[in-house]
């Protein structure tokens, strides 16, 4: 291009930029352009594929400065702005910029005035660029090809592609990202604006592609999609976090993306499936004792309730200082409909008669409220409830310990224990000493009085003298409390 | 039973970590895969590189170990009682996948947690010995966070940070109390020493790093905690003094917050309805009030209602500026930094804004409608040269013409 020995007042002049995001080329020509003292509405800005031809007849040749001229100034801040700016795609940053360059001469702290409509607008395109080079960190997805070609060193040719479609005009300001980051990988991407190829050693920038060029799957995507529709929690669904992020234009190019549709109609309906297959519907706690004995009898929440067997209500005193926690209704309790009248519960009232604590002052329940067994001929033989089972099962009888409130609760046996502390722990570890609730209230745990049954000799006698020092414990605290 | 495949394993296990809220890739020292032999950088900021339709960032393939676990919470999925399917990765699994998704620009790095089996320690090892494989056998730079077992041997967490940029341990549940009902296996003392240990060994490595330049780098990114919002009693109240303690205590970077969401299988004790979403969104509000925004948690508190936690339909800030209206209107054109980022409506980039263009010209409404998102929410908070909210700050139905119109929304949940 050659130079024009002097400004010519009212010439207007036309720069056609090589490259639409050559911000050098555009630097260059500004400064000169502002030291030879053009206005910006004297200056036609034209980037390839731009309309040229409207400025036919304008100035091509570049205006030297004169000698004399002065530097040109420009802080930080809108450098660096402008060097991203100029990647946007909006046709008028070229003048945009130079309007801000040229008023920076006279106003150098102009870029500060956050209210001024130029500076805003150059903190727009920045923005959106910004936006536009982070998505595409973000939204980038290789497929892997394997190429005969080999890179030479013992490497087989993994050539990892993807297609891309930028907004703006960032594909070579963003080659530096992806070589840091996959710089001991062959790949290519590819977008309409042109492409970009490492080899593991050097970047080489090829023609604009096409969406074909590009590979048309992977088999990695499967579980990619997996992963994807697993990591989805179907009970917080926010589509418009969701779309504010990673907007509709991207999907197309995301293997992903093609499940959203389904996802977002399945979510509702997986959330209900998952609180009614819980059959999880206890919503409000019942208040009254009475209001529990009726909805223990409809409960079906766990296996147990399924079996032939009757709900068995726990009773006492609603005021009782004493609640007694069982593990379940043996067969007796079961067809009697009371807690503690079988072999265990006669061996109970004794135990409780010779330490001296009524049981018709306390309120006897069990941790499980139906029988479980299994059927043996005529018999129903016993079973332990599981952990699962009393933990379903503590929302009984935890609304009876908000209504009773007792000032003390003595567990018998490990699912009783279980059911009020939420963990399973040892019986020899625990027993003899309170354990605080957090309602206030304390906890003792003793062995069952069906383990006594089951033993013989010494043995029984030996757990019979824990169990009646356990009783006593509890007596003596109970009047310690009174 | 036959074999599961990868692809089975990976539901199952991944399925089963998103329950953890954390996914943040940022904030880890930057690195890059030049001059090395494998792949993989990280460059300050998180890259999230997909979006689910619950709205949050998928920046990591984050995924369990293994889902067995002899632990028992109730709130967790994969108690030792729940009902659910088990599966379990061998660390080379891990490793193979983290790099076949890494290669194909689908995640950051890798974001590993684990059921326990065995015993902590065994689990810990098992976890450290992903991250080993993928920085020393394939040179993998990406981001790397571990979820470390406070019950597990120090040296094995300190191996553990050694390798990752980020490790975390969860508190779980706001109070103690809470802990011991909901999470009988867990011990709240142990869970905060394990958190003071990581602590000092962050503080340590920074320390050493200054005066020696090759000093091992130890988790570059900080440790960061998780509490599960709704699942017990626990008050907003609670929960910001919690969280601002542990803040204090042990240098975290961020405390995440997890509305408790109902899972299969769950157990008994648990409410059986999720808390409302907004709920969790207001804590992450007051959170950010309190890192940018130079609000005490004492501030926050104030914020509560009569039970103690924030109200639902406004966000923090509004709610504290309705409470002390004596502090307002505030002048844009005089007032400092610090009385202009509790004006309701004016974020930390508009109070920038507003402090560099004051300098230039006297501020006026339109103006700062310009540098705000929403010029009817500042307005009655503040003056400008033409503008006074002389009617507006007295009236006492100011929150309802401030709050946001209630959402249609039921009409489309069904």
């Amino acid at each position: 291009m050659t130079a024009l020995q002097h400004v010519k007042l009212g010439t207007y002049y036309v720069v056609h930029l090589p490259e639409a995001d050559d911000f050098d080329f555009w630097r260059e020509r500004a400064r000169a352009l502002v030291q030879c003292d053009v206005p910006p509405d004297r200056i036609a800005w034209v980037e390839p594929g731009g309309s040229g031809d409207l400025f036919a007849h304008g100035e091509r040749r570049m205006p030297v400065p004169p000698m004399d001229a002065k530097p040109v100034r420009a802080n930080r801040r809108f450098v660096s702005l402008a060097r991203n700016a100029i990647l946007h795609s909006d046709p008028e940053r070229f003048a945009l910029l130079y309007r801000v360059l040229w008023r920076l001469q006279s106003n150098p702290r102009m870029m500060e005035d956050k209210a001024d409509p130029d500076v805003r607008r150059v903190e727009e395109l920045d923005k959106n660029v910004r936006r536009d080079s982070h998505k595409m960190h973000a939204f980038v997805r290789f497929r892997l090809v394997e190429s005969e070609a080999n890179s030479g060193e013992g490497e087989v040719g993994e050539h990892y592609v993807a297609w891309f479609e930028p907004e703006h005009h960032i594909l070579r300001a963003n080659a530096g990202f992806f070589m840091r980051r996959f710089s001991n990988m062959r790949w290519s991407i590819l977008t309409p604006r042109g492409s970009l190829h490492w080899d593991g050693e050097t970047m080489s920038e090829g023609p604009p592609a096409e969406r074909h060029d590009a590979p048309g799957g992977d088999p990695m995507e499967d579980l990619w999609r997996t992963y994807y529709a697993s990591i989805f929690n179907p009970a917080r669904l926010k589509i418009g976090a969701m779309l504010k992020e990673m907007p509709k234009k991207y999907w197309k190019n995301m293997p992903e993306a093609s499940l959203i549709p389904d996802l977002i109609a399945g979510a509702q309906g997986r959330e209900a499936k998952m609180v009614e297959k819980g059959a999880l519907e206890f919503e409000e706690r019942p208040d009254t004792l009475a209001a529990i004995d009726k909805a223990i009898h409809a409960c079906r929440k766990c296996p147990i309730g399924s079996l032939d067997n009757h709900a068995v209500m726990g009773e006492g005193p609603q005021d009782a200082a004493l609640m007694i926690v069982g593990e379940q209704p043996g067969d007796q309790e079961d067809q009697i409909g009371r807690p503690f009248v079988g072999p265990a519960g006669q061996l109970l009232d004794a135990h409780l008669e010779k330490v001296g604590i009524d049981r018709r002052s306390s309120y006897v329940t069990n941790a499980v409220k139906h029988f479980k067994y299994v059927q043996r001929g005529k018999r129903r033989l016993h079973q332990n409830p599981g952990a699962k089972e009393i933990d379903t099962c503590r929302w009984w009888i935890e609304s009876e310990r908000e209504i009773v409130k007792p000032k003390l609760v003595l567990a018998m046996g490990a699912s009783a224990a279980r059911s009020v502390l939420g963990k399973t722990v040892s019986i020899t570890k625990v027993r003899g000493a309170p354990i605080a609730l957090e309602d206030g209230s304390e906890l003792w745990v003793t062995a069952h009085p069906s383990y006594l049954l089951r033993l013989e000799g010494a043995a029984r006698e030996e757990q019979a003298r824990l169990f009646d020092a356990d009783l006593a414990a509890v007596k003596a605290r109970l009047e310690e409390l009174a | 039973m036959a074999a599961q495949t990868i692809l089975q394993k990976l539901e199952i296990l991944a399925d089963a970590a998103k329950y953890d809220a954390s996914c943040a890739s940022s904030g880890t020292a930057k690195k890059n895969s030049l001059g090395g032999k494998g792949i993989g950088s990280t460059e300050g900021m998180g890259i999230c590189h997909a979006y689910a339709p619950d709205g949050r960032c998928i920046s990591l393939l984050k995924i369990l170990l293994t889902n067995h676990c002899i632990f028992d919470c109730h709130y967790c999925v994969n108690r030792k009682s729940s009902n659910v399917a088990r599966a379990r990765f061998t660390p080379q699994e891990v490793v193979d996948l983290t790099l076949a998704f890494y290669r194909r620009n689908y995640i950051e790095g890798l974001f590993l947690s684990s059921g326990i089996v065995k015993s902590s320690n065994h689990t810990m090892e098992q976890i450290v010995e992903v991250a080993r494989i993928l920085r020393e056998e394939h040179d993998f730079r990406g981001y790397i966070h571990l979820k470390t077992i406070p019950e597990a041997d120090p040296e094995i967490v300190h191996q553990a940070g050694l390798y990752a940029d980020r490790v975390s341990i969860n508190v779980e549940l706001p109070t103690d109390s809470g802990l011991t009902r909901l999470a009988p296996d867990k011990d709240a003392r142990q869970i905060e020493g394990a958190m003071g240990k990581v602590k000092a060994d962050l503080v340590e490595a920074k320390d050493a790093r200054k005066r020696f330049r090759h000093a091992p780098r130890f988790a570059p990114a900080g440790q960061s905690t998780q509490m599960i919002v709704g699942a017990d009693a626990a008050t907003d109240a609670d929960i910001v003094g919690k969280a601002s303690r542990l803040y204090d205590n042990f240098r975290l970077r961020r405390v995440y917050y997890s509305a408790f969401s109902p899972i299969p299988d769950a157990s008994a004790v648990l409410p059986l309805k999720r808390p409302p979403l907004i709920r969790e969104h207001r804590l992450y509000q007051s959170d950010w009030l309190m890192r940018f925004y130079g609000y005490k948690p004492s501030d926050v508190m104030q914020a509560t209602e009569a039970d103690g936690n924030l109200p639902l339909d406004i966000d923090p800030k509004l709610a504290w500026a309705l409470k002390f209206r004596e502090a307002f209107p505030v002048d844009v054109n005089r007032a400092s930094k610090e009385q202009l980022l509790r004006v309701p409506g004016l974020g930390v980039k508009a109070v920038g804004k507003i402090l560099a263009s004051r300098r230039h010209r006297a501020l006026r409404l339109d103006d700062v409608a310009l540098l705000t998102q929403s010029i009817t929410k500042v307005r009655p908070f503040i003056c400008t040269v033409d503008w006074r909210p002389v009617t507006l700050t007295d009236r006492a139905d100011l929150r309802s013409l401030l709050a946001p119109k209630t959402e249609q929304l039921e009409l489309f949940a069904a």
